[in-house]
């Protein structure tokens, strides 16, 4: 009994292990067989890693470590080290493909030229299969037969045809059946797809009723790295992510290419984007220090008027000054944007009964913010008046009474002894709250979706766009095209203000010595 | 205390203290108004309704076009098992670190630190694009997939967290574990048998966080999700109510309403611990 209770954890990994490893090979040859060689040494590495782990007794402790670091490493920090490499290449719409594949898309252009020909044709498929065949005749009535991705003439007689009925119409090739009409409509998707090669012409559907010899119009000449339009004879040469002609026309799709600083350089200096950028950045700050400045000192104020023991209902109070707090922010924003709405908005009508004009909550950029800034009040200070609580009840009550021994006022002792020492314990969670706040997305994008937009901005850039938010909208707003290369380099800017912020609190905590010494 | 405060302070301090909470519980009620409301509309709203009737709690559950349920069943399944995986690999990845001296043990929990400040939406152009990717591949795990979305919030599990595991786990006395080694135990019985037993109060505080983190996270739902079926309760309720104010402000608060249930009994079970700071900034700031 004691031998299985011991062995079955052995058992139940072996079989684990066995299973996941069972799974990696099937995925291995999935990956193979498409070519996928990059997601393939990922997925062997990994593979290797986990059994080492789990089977070698050096590595004991880091078996219970790898799921977190596993999940921590493919979704934290290969995106980080991804976006760095995003931020460095034109990336978005119009730029989604890789060099080869659009290569590849731009090869498979046709034309019709002038000496076309023109065929009548009929349409044979086997049936329940994606096999078809096409019977062509040309104006002097010569027949071909499209057949197995081959065209070649043929005639009547020819012992693949089959004419059931003696009326002179060929009912079967081998096994192919003739479609008509309706069944021609069903299948059309797929026969206007079909392409035969025939003499360095592609033979391909026209019309419903009509096949015609097309011509390939653009060659890549992989020597000087351009493509020339054959029809048309002009050289498009490769230069920063699309081929473009000498008179500048370029052909579409682009392709993704390195940039270099290219996206750095237009978020300064270009001012079609930098204006706005500009703009977005510094609102970022003065948000981000709003916040934390409105939030501590009503939370502050109510935590000293709280703290006094005396005072009755305190607990009752605290209660239901901290239920702002419980909500969801996601619900709470979305509510208030409710009740601030501009036509039919609570607010509004209060205004109204009081005789005074509607205000434009969001549609004014100086509304906006102002309702933004209230609205994160309401939704931060529990927060704050909690920690303020935390914070207070440790100040020894001799130093006030030493205080007002010497004569000190309230407020002298406010500012004299509660705040240095209340600034000093909260400092880092105030620093926190701004980083925070800093990307504090919800708020911004669910009230007004970052707008009211700034007219004449080149990017999604809105008046109340934090970084954050204007990150998101360059990659994911409906409507404009994703500009993924731009985004990221916004993010990488974000990263760099977290990363100083955050070496700011570890100073001020002195957190990094701590780690050293106490763990 | 150092003064005897007279009468009028203290009726001041009360008058102060009840202006605030009329601004805590001002959309709460307008809130509450509206849901009970049967108009369903902004316009000329009165702070009692008339008629006060459930109508508009009935047509968020018969409502095929905004499918409210699915919605929140989304949101409660994806929390729960996020929490629950989360907390699960927290408490694996605490304990060698609490325990074990091995090499690496400093800068692993140093490296913990460092990455876990960096919030996961700032990559979320690269994260949309590795799960573009890896549709091609294993569509199950692709874009507008609770797998997908699921797994992502996995990546920020053993972050602060596993700080706060640890600091719990380094109350608890070796001895204990070193008695159940004389009694037989392996290693991973003396954890799974003993040790998580007793961090049941942190296991529990951790979820709940975890758990109130999750279901309000809209950034990343709302990159990764893009049907009715699939939406979490944020990215449905959001798409539901944008622009559509002044004809379904009455549903919409229902749907907050009962949205918001969950979160705020959560929340109050574990408030307490908030006091203590750490904790807080965890999951809002």
């Amino acid at each position: 009994m004691k031998f299985w209770r011991n062995n079955i954890l052995h058992l139940a990994k072996i079989i684990i292990l066995s299973i996941l490893d069972a799974l990696a090979v099937w995925s291995a040859t999935i990956l193979f067989t498409e070519h996928k060689y990059i997601f393939l040494s990922v997925l062997i590495i990994v593979t290797v890693i986990i059994n080492f782990v789990y089977l070698s007794k050096k590595t004991y402790a880091l078996r219970y470590i790898l799921p977190g670091t596993f999940f921590m490493i493919l979704l934290v920090v290969y995106p980080i080290i991804y976006t760095v490499y995003v931020s460095f290449t034109n990336y978005g719409t119009g730029n989604i493909l890789t060099k080869p594949q659009v290569i590849n898309q731009i090869e498979n252009r046709y034309y019709l030229p002038e000496d076309t020909k023109d065929f009548n044709f009929k349409a044979y498929k086997i049936p329940d299969q994606k096999e078809y065949a096409v019977l062509l005749e040309n104006e002097e009535g010569k027949l071909y037969l499209a057949i197995d991705e081959e065209v070649s003439e043929v005639t009547k007689a020819d012992s693949r045809f089959v004419d059931q009925n003696n009326d002179g119409k060929i009912d079967m090739i081998e096994n192919y059946e003739h479609l008509d009409r309706a069944q021609l409509f069903k299948n059309l998707s797929v026969l206007q797809n079909l392409e035969f090669f025939w003499n360095d012409n592609i033979l391909k559907m026209k019309s419903i009723s009509k096949f015609s010899l097309y011509r390939q119009q653009y060659k890549y000449v992989k020597a000087e790295d351009k493509i020339i339009d054959l029809k048309n004879n002009i050289s498009y040469l490769s230069k920063e992510g699309s081929f473009t002609s000498p008179e500048g026309e370029t052909l579409l799709p682009g392709y993704r290419a390195n940039l270099g600083w290219e996206n750095y350089l237009t978020l300064f200096t270009d001012s079609r984007v930098s204006g706005p950028f500009l703009r977005v950045f510094i609102w970022t700050f003065e948000w981000a220090i709003l916040s934390v400045l409105t939030t501590f000192v009503l939370g502050l104020f109510l935590a000293i008027l709280l703290n006094d023991k005396t005072l009755k209902f305190r607990k009752f109070y605290r209660v239901i000054l901290i239920l702002p707090y419980a909500l969801p922010a996601f619900i709470s924003v979305l509510i208030w944007r409710g009740l601030l709405n501009t036509e039919v908005g609570v607010i509004n009508q209060i205004l109204n009964t009081l005789s005074l004009q509607s205000i434009p909550w969001l549609q004014s950029v100086f509304w906006s913010r102002f309702a933004l800034v209230v609205i994160n009040l309401w939704l931060g200070f529990p927060y704050m008046m909690l920690i303020s609580l935390g914070s207070l009840q440790s100040i020894s009550g001799e130093l006030y009474e030493a205080a007002s021994i010497d004569g000190a006022s309230a407020w002298q002792r406010f500012k004299f002894i509660t705040l240095p020492l209340i600034l000093v314990s909260l400092g880092p969670l105030l620093i926190s709250s701004f980083a925070f706040n800093f990307n504090n997305f919800n708020v911004i994008y669910l009230f007004n979706e970052g707008g009211p937009p700034i007219v004449g901005a080149q990017t999604p850039a809105g008046g109340t766009d934090i970084l954050i938010s204007y990150t998101y909208r360059l990659s994911f707003e409906s409507g404009r095209g994703a500009d993924f290369g731009l985004a990221s380099t916004v993010s990488i800017i974000i990263f760099m203000i977290t990363a100083v912020i955050t070496w700011f609190n570890f100073k001020y905590t002195g957190a990094l010595e701590e780690v050293k010494e106490n763990v | 205390m150092y003064k005897k405060q007279d009468k009028k302070t203290r009726i001041f301090k009360h008058i102060i203290i009840w202006i605030v909470i009329a601004f805590a519980l001002f959309p709460l009620v307008w809130t509450l108004s509206a849901a009970l409301n049967p108009a369903n509309t902004l316009i000329n709203q009165n702070l009692i309704p008339e008629n006060a009737s459930l109508k508009n709690f009935k047509y968020l559950f018969n409502n095929t076009q905004h499918p409210f349920p699915i919605w929140l069943w989304n949101s409660v399944k994806i929390s729960f098992i996020t929490s629950f995986i989360a907390v699960s690999m927290t408490a694996l990845a605490a304990y060698p670190f609490s325990r074990f001296e091995f090499r690496g043990r400093r800068n692993g929990l140093f490296v913990i630190l460092l990455i876990q400040i960096f919030p996961q939406m700032l990559a979320m152009v690269a994260i949309y694009l590795l799960f573009l990717n890896i549709q091609k591949v294993l569509p199950a795990f692709g874009l507008n997939t609770h797998p997908a979305i699921i797994t992502i919030y996995l990546g920020g599990a053993i972050g602060v967290n596993t700080w706060l595991m640890k600091g719990y786990l380094d109350t608890i006395p070796n001895s204990l574990e070193e008695a159940a080694y004389i009694d037989g135990a392996s290693k991973f019985q003396a954890f799974y048998r003993i040790i998580l037993p007793l961090a049941r109060p942190i296991l529990a505080v951790l979820f709940v966080l975890q758990f109130i983190a999750t279901y309000s996270e809209y950034i990343l739902a709302s990159i990764i999700l893009n049907s009715n079926q699939k939406y979490t309760l944020a990215v449905g309720l959001h798409l539901f109510i944008s622009d559509m104010y002044s004809n379904r402000w009455g549903v919409f608060s229902a749907a907050a309403l009962l949205g918001a249930l969950p979160i705020v009994i959560l929340f109050m079970s574990v408030q307490k611990y908030i006091v203590h700071g750490l904790i807080g900034g965890a999951v809002k700031g």
